[in-house]
């Protein structure tokens, strides 16, 4: 556990950003490789059935 | 003079594109006013108060999926937005965004960048543990910016993390700094010894930013959530951080920083504190210090950067210290042109951590106040939306972000409750925050400034005079500018401090003699 976690402090990160867009574009401006996900709501919105629907797959 | 809606089916946008969306919008000739929203409950009676939607069937049935733009203008500007609102909601590509078409979810992501290593995670809180939990089991650390996840699916994720020797970092996590990186808010600050945990967002960017401005820095910066402290979740993200800042050969101090946190909680952290390898520093706002610790204790973000500061074999910066003296020679200067009736405090707030500081300092003088996000011993405001004697208001808390972005990004709550304060004839002082940073308004000051300046001279008018007093959270190396910004403030007759603490304490000493006066 603890390698891991010093991992993250050590290691310069890659990252995947899953919403707000600024986010991102603040950390490549600092010049980090980001992944930005164009998220849109699962399954029409229901958060409820999109735990159902990933707990049956 | 026309008004109406226009509904687009299943359209999704972060509350910060929608904001922008808006403003340009808003700019286009022959426009008055423009909002883009996302149909919300919430979000949809708030337009119905503007008088917006009446009749409209597409607009009564909007969903969170929907997205509503609510149109104020001449008619045929009104018209042409609404009969091609396309154009206005395109995206441009971010810098370096890379190719043209982005992966719909964090699997197809992970395909293209395996080397993956931490997920931001920022969409609506119904979702976000949903996004969380597949980066734990992809292997990522998460930073979770979103509010209004459930405190269950907190305890249940950050379990899951330390089950998978990963760290998550929230939910209502505003920074962190981790290999050099700023995430969320954070502020430019240099790297250097002080290590820090935080269950405080704008905590962990008042005490990076001091220590920046000191000429020190930060090795890494760990927020935990503001929840995690508490006996529920028993600090599981906080004991992992002290861990990781323990084994880091880059840290010098392990800081920790939050409220007070619950009682078991309290004791943990404490204990590992006192066996942790390197020297350790406390704050915990608004607590008593403990009994015998051995752990240096701090009650405000400013001893916490001395001590963090000394611990580190740094100099001590003069601007941490205020002369309580000057402070309340200040103060009565600023209270000699009150008008009868006026004699009360209202802080509004964008950092919830400095509001919190606040009460924290009023109570160091054995002083009342509500607040929306009271410390113990302080009344809860029965209305958020209503100040009450001396008053301190978290504008970030859950109930003012539903579904808009965070004050420091968007003014607008702000705004009006500055305006709502200014027109209350008890007002005395107002005390405000400016937080700077990479996400952050790219003007917090000038945001405000309008609304500060028409608020003094509605008390002007009535015969008395109002007292603004601010601190600035930031560095020169923010692109706002630390001195640009308290420059600004200035010159509209703001008092600017060097720190929220110092503000509070201004505060507090015209608190105090405006209660001696009796007004």
């Amino acid at each position: 556990m603890a390698q891991t976690l010093g991992g993250l402090l050590q290691e310069r990160p890659v990252f995947v950003n899953v919403g707000v867009r600024d986010f991102a574009d603040s950390l490549r401006a600092a010049g980090y490789d980001v992944v930005q996900v164009d998220w849109s709501p699962p399954a029409g919105g229901d958060a409820q059935l999109a735990v159902l629907l990933d707990d049956l797959l | 003079m026309a008004r109406r809606t226009v509904v687009l089916k299943n359209r999704y946008y972060d509350s910060v594109f929608l904001m922008q969306a808006a403003r340009r919008i808003a700019a286009r000739p022959g426009m008055r006013d423009a909002s883009a929203q996302l149909g919300t409950p919430a979000n949809r009676q708030v337009l119905e108060g503007l008088g917006y939607g009446a009749g409209d069937r597409d607009f009564q049935e909007a969903g969170p999926n929907d997205l509503v733009l609510a149109l104020e203008g001449e008619a045929a500007a009104v018209a042409a937005v609404a009969a091609d609102p396309e154009p206005w909601l395109a995206r441009s590509a971010g810098p370096g965004a890379g190719p043209a078409r982005e992966p719909r979810s964090l699997a197809e992501a992970l395909e293209r960048r395996p080397d993956c290593s931490v997920a931001l995670v920022s969409v609506p809180g119904e979702h976000a543990a949903r996004e969380a939990r597949a980066a734990l089991r992809a292997g990522l650390h998460v930073f979770l910016f979103s509010s209004n996840v459930p405190v269950e699916e907190e305890l249940a994720l950050k379990l899951e993390a330390r089950d998978r020797g990963l760290l998550v970092m929230g939910p209502d996590c505003g920074t962190a700094h981790l290999g050099g990186a700023g995430l969320g808010f954070a502020n430019a600050v240099r790297r250097g010894p002080v290590g820090i945990v935080a269950a405080a967002g704008t905590g962990l960017q008042e005490f990076a930013s001091l220590v920046h401005r000191a000429g020190s820095g930060i090795s890494s910066g760990i927020g935990t959530g503001g929840r995690d402290l508490s006996d529920r979740i028993g600090g599981l993200t906080t004991l992992a951080g002290i861990d990781a800042l323990e084994a880091d050969p880059d840290t010098r101090v392990v800081t920790v920083l939050a409220k007070p946190p619950g009682p078991a909680t309290a004791a943990a952290v404490l204990e590992r504190l006192r066996r942790c390898a390197k020297p350790a520093v406390l704050c915990l706002l608004g607590a008593r210090r403990p009994e015998g610790s051995g752990v240096n204790f701090a009650a405000t973000i400013d001893e916490a950067v001395g001590c963090a500061l000394a611990a580190a074999g740094h100099p001590r910066p003069d601007f941490l210290d205020a002369d309580p003296a000057a402070l309340r020679a200040a103060a009565a200067a600023e209270l000699a042109g009150l008008a009868p009736g006026q004699r009360f405090v209202r802080g509004l707030f964008s950092g919830g951590t400095l509001c919190y500081q606040a009460q924290a300092v009023f109570a160091q003088a054995g002083l009342a106040a509500h607040a929306n996000a009271p410390l113990p011993g302080m009344g809860e405001l029965p209305d958020p939306y209503c100040s009450l004697g001396h008053s301190f208001v978290d504008l970030g808390a859950e109930l003012f972000v539903r579904g808009r972005p965070h004050p420091m990004i968007d003014a607008t709550l702000r705004r009006r409750r500055l305006e709502q304060e200014g027109a209350d004839p008890q007002v005395a002082v107002l005390l405000l925050d400016f937080v700077l940073g990479a996400v952050a308004s790219r003007d917090p000051a000038g945001d405000l400034l309008d609304a500060v300046a028409a608020a003094r001279e509605t008390a002007r008018r009535r015969g008395g005079h109002l007292c603004v007093a601010a601190s600035v959270c930031g560095t020169g190396d923010d692109a706002q500018g630390l001195e640009a910004q308290t420059a600004a403030l200035d010159r509209a007759g703001v008092r600017v401090f060097a720190t929220g603490a110092q503000a509070a304490a201004f505060c507090r000493e015209a608190a105090v003699l405006l209660g001696k006066e009796g007004a």
